[in-house]
């Protein structure tokens, strides 16, 4: 083969490169960084909560039920943008939305839970990011579905949208009272 | 209606664009005059309609005209009409819509200045240009429009990212797109060159100011990011090998080997299929880059929006340009012939050392920006590389051309001489070695610290040698062309930015402390007493402004307001505030608030507050600088202007008759 073919036939298995790279990240979320936590118990956590500090919750509070923990903080961009989805679906979940604020200060968050609505039936904090460690958090937002034994089901990283709610999110709580039935 | 007019004046330009493309080329092809002559016109008029639309889109972000998409997501109504300026290419549309009007500035220049250029040679290389504008037109108006309409329109707008209000984001786009947009008149040279057959080296010497210009605003487009990233996140850190530094460090590391195999070429007619693949590549990696941030093909914490369809036209688009120049080169190339043989000692080798780590080092800096898509392509999952990676492979293929720097003014063209060699060798390393002991001396005790010392001397002094060499051999007057003085500036900003990347990583001083009013933390030499935080207001935010005074040994060397802003949209932003130093700066950033009174009252409670002492940071950009004034300087060379082409052929100042340096030259 002619060698000055070699820098046309490198750029060419790179053009096949970003084709499969574009066509995966059309299937894939790009954020996707599969959770080994999926399936196992959820880490045990004892948080303050936001309004009253003194009070605690505990993992054990929550058995039982299945619930949803969202992880947002006040400085995320992000997070900003999916709020309004939350205010607009916190009630449609049937499970409740427990906010988890994550490295924040307790008054930017309560300032900004006042500003922009509040669409959490509670909220627990952590200032040190500790226990956010545990649930391999990897940044705000992340989203959490935990069933009544206390093991996560599913998780997304991103903020949520209409679309994955429907796609996902939803089909994952529906299956989980399919199970308790 | 206006932002219509916009619309339409990009759609006429895309038309024109593609006039300017075909005419001229077609016309070079069959020798046909008046076609080649419509470049020039159809240049201006390209211009004229995208300058249009650029001042058009910026007119709305003035007048605050949130009927447009795009001014409504990147202003609002508190934003200053500075920032609102700047907002015009502060996300994906109007950045593309900057990006074609700098193209066009460029192809105005070479249309301007490139007059006495060959007839089919200019027409050529303002046809490439054509085809450029027309691809991102194209793309402009088929997936990023600016002047998408949002009826009805909204009462305010979002915001400009907060992120993005500094003054140092005013500047940066516009010089970082005239650097790699100016490699496009280098990329358009060799195609130009490559499609007539013309692979005589004179089309080197009509490229090279063109590339030594856009490689100085590469310079300082890369500087200036920098800057803003270390005055604007808040982390202290100056570079962070994130894919979008990357995608403007590759180009500017081809470009570097580009302007100086060009100097081979020009003089010696040597490396002339090398340089027409790097004059190819310089741009390539521009386009790649352009790609990679557009594309959303790898995330960033440059978050630009991502959009697929984004991504498949800038991969077709540059699958055509560089597969296609890359396949000219391919059946052309072997019309090339060398140049000159040469000694293993001489300056062809050294500069060849250079090339050849340089082009290694982009390679490698592509590699890990891609990793994360290897890994999705074989299957193994997301991986993804850091600073470790670049950071140890960087300075590991930057040894030999460090090495080799000082050597190559100082060897002769073709032939080794081993007396200057030595000469030069037993002064820089002595010099090299000594600073290194007075650095040890003055407590630098970490090995990478007096490692950037000693190479640091090594290159200063070297470029010194050759400069006090030159200053007593050559004649009065001619002692040091503009050339050669824009290669002894390049070669110094290299050894300032030596000093202050390594310096500044080792020596630095960073603490992170809780400080309550009143307490004083010793960082450095230096006291830092945290004097509370107040409230302040700015044009669209309000901040928590700290007070911290530094003092040294007692006495007052200044006082920093590190601020904390929350903008309309709720957007906290840290504003770090530094007191610069040319041997040093103090950098202080506000954290949160701690402790049980916070929130609005916080005022009388502790604060997270970062406090660095940042030794010789500044050197980095200063030697940026360097490297900038050294590129504008070659490139003002009146080696450079141009002359009647047959002129400028039958004479070369180099002293090298034309017959040698154009060897035997259709063989094939």
């Amino acid at each position: 083969m002619n060698a000055r073919l070699i820098p046309f036939a490198v750029f060419a298995l790179l053009v096949v490169l970003f084709g499969v790279g574009i066509v995966w990240n059309e299937h894939h979320d790009a954020r996707y960084v599969p959770s080994p936590l999926i399936g196992k118990a959820a880490p045990a956590f004892d948080l303050p909560r936001l309004e009253t500090p003194s009070q605690h919750l505990r993992k054990a509070d929550l058995l039982g039920k299945p619930y949803l923990i969202n992880v947002f903080a006040s400085w995320c961009f992000a997070c900003g943008d999916e709020h309004p989805v939350l205010m607009a679906y916190a009630h449609r979940f049937g499970v409740p939305l427990i906010g988890y604020d994550y490295k924040d200060a307790p008054g930017d968050a309560t300032a900004w839970l006042s500003q922009h609505g509040n669409p959490y039936a509670m909220v627990i904090t952590d200032k040190q990011g500790q226990t956010a460690i545990d649930f391999g958090v990897y940044g705000a937002p992340e989203t959490f579905l935990v069933d009544r034994q206390g093991v996560i089901r599913y998780k997304h990283i991103g903020p949520l949208t209409p679309e994955v709610i429907a796609r996902e999110l939803q089909p994952a709580i529906a299956k989980l009272n399919e199970v308790s039935r | 209606m206006i932002p219509e007019l916009g619309q339409l004046a990009l759609i006429l330009a895309l038309l024109l664009s593609a006039l300017q493309c075909a005419l001229p080329i077609f016309g070079a092809w069959r020798n046909a005059k008046p076609l080649m002559a419509t470049a020039r016109s159809l240049v201006v008029g390209q211009f004229v309609f995208v300058a249009l639309a650029f001042g058009i889109l910026t007119y709305a972000f003035m007048v605050q005209d949130f009927s447009v998409a795009y001014v409504a997501q990147n202003s609002n109504l508190e934003l200053p009409w500075w920032y609102r300026f700047s907002a015009v290419w502060g996300a994906h549309e109007g950045s593309l819509l900057l990006w074609v009007l700098i193209l066009d500035v460029w192809t105005l220049a070479v249309a301007a200045f490139g007059g006495k250029l060959p007839e089919k040679f200019y027409a050529r290389v303002l046809g490439v240009l054509g085809f450029i504008a027309f691809g991102f037109l194209l793309f402009s108006l088929a997936t990023s429009n600016p002047f998408t309409r949002l009826i009805p329109a909204p009462m305010d707008g979002v915001d400009l990212n907060p992120v993005l209000q500094d003054p140092g984001l005013i500047m940066h786009p516009p010089v970082l797109y005239m650097g790699y947009v100016g490699f496009s008149v280098a990329f358009a040279f060799a195609i130009a060159a490559l499609l007539g057959g013309e692979l005589q080296s004179s089309w080197v010497r009509w490229s090279r100011p063109w590339t030594n210009v856009a490689w100085g605003f590469l310079s300082a487009g890369i500087v200036a990011g920098s800057w803003w990233a270390y005055s604007e996140l808040g982390w202290g850190g100056w570079w962070f090998w994130d894919p979008v530094e990357n995608a403007s460090f590759m180009p500017w590391l081809v470009g570097t080997a580009l302007i100086h195999a060009q100097a081979v070429t020009d003089k010696r007619g040597g490396l002339r299929a090398w340089t027409l693949l790097l004059a190819i590549f310089a741009f390539s990696l521009s386009l790649l880059g352009t790609f990679l941030v557009r594309s959303g093909v790898l995330t960033s914490v440059h978050s630009f929006a991502a959009d697929p369809k984004r991504g498949v036209f800038i991969l077709g688009f540059l699958a055509v340009v560089v597969g296609g120049s890359l396949l000219l080169y391919a059946g052309r190339a072997r019309y090339v012939a060398g140049g000159k043989p040469f000694a293993l000692a001489s300056r062809e080798t050294l500069i060849l050392i250079g090339n050849l780590m340089l082009s290694v080092s982009a390679a490698t800096v592509l590699l890990g920006t891609l990793y994360p898509l290897l890994g999705e392509a074989l299957n193994i999952g997301r991986i993804s590389v850091g600073p470790p990676y670049f950071g140890f492979l960087f300075m590991l293929l930057m040894t030999p051309l460090v090495l080799a720097m000082p050597f190559a003014p100082l060897s002769r063209w073709g032939k080794a001489d081993a007396v200057i060699w030595r000469r030069a060798l037993q002064r820089i390393v002595m010099l090299a070695l000594i600073a290194g002991i007075i650095a040890f001396a003055l407590s630098v005790h970490r090995w990478m610290g007096l490692l950037g010392v000693t190479a640091s001397t090594y290159v200063i002094a070297g470029t010194a040698f050759y400069a006090i060499k030159r200053w007593k051999e050559a004649p009065r007057g001619r002692r040091y062309p503009l050339e050669m003085l824009g290669m002894l500036f390049g070669h110094f900003g290299v050894g300032v930015f030596i000093a202050g990347a390594i310096l500044t990583r080792t020596l630095s001083i960073e603490q992170d402390v809780a400080l309550s009013p009143g307490q004083v933390v010793h960082v450095g030499n230096y006291d830092f007493r945290f004097d509370g935080v107040g409230e302040r207001h700015g044009p669209n935010w309000l901040a928590q402004q700290g007070t911290v005074e530094v003092s040294k040994n007692g006495a007052l060397v200044t006082v920093l307001h590190p601020q904390k802003r929350t903008y309309p949209r709720g957007q906290v932003q840290t504003e770090a505030s530094i007191h610069p130093g040319v041997f040093g700066d103090l950098y202080v950033s506000l954290g949160d608030p701690l402790g049980p009174s916070t929130g609005a009252a916080g005022s009388s409670g502790a604060w997270a507050v970062r406090v660095y002492d940042k030794p010789f940071v500044r050197w980095i950009w200063a030697g940026g600088l360097l490297m900038m004034l050294g590129g504008f300087c070659a490139a003002a060379d009146k080696r450079f202007r141009l002359r009647r082409s047959e002129e400028a052929q039958a004479h070369d100042p180099a002293g090298i008759p034309v017959s040698v340096i154009q060897p035997v030259q259709q063989q094939a």
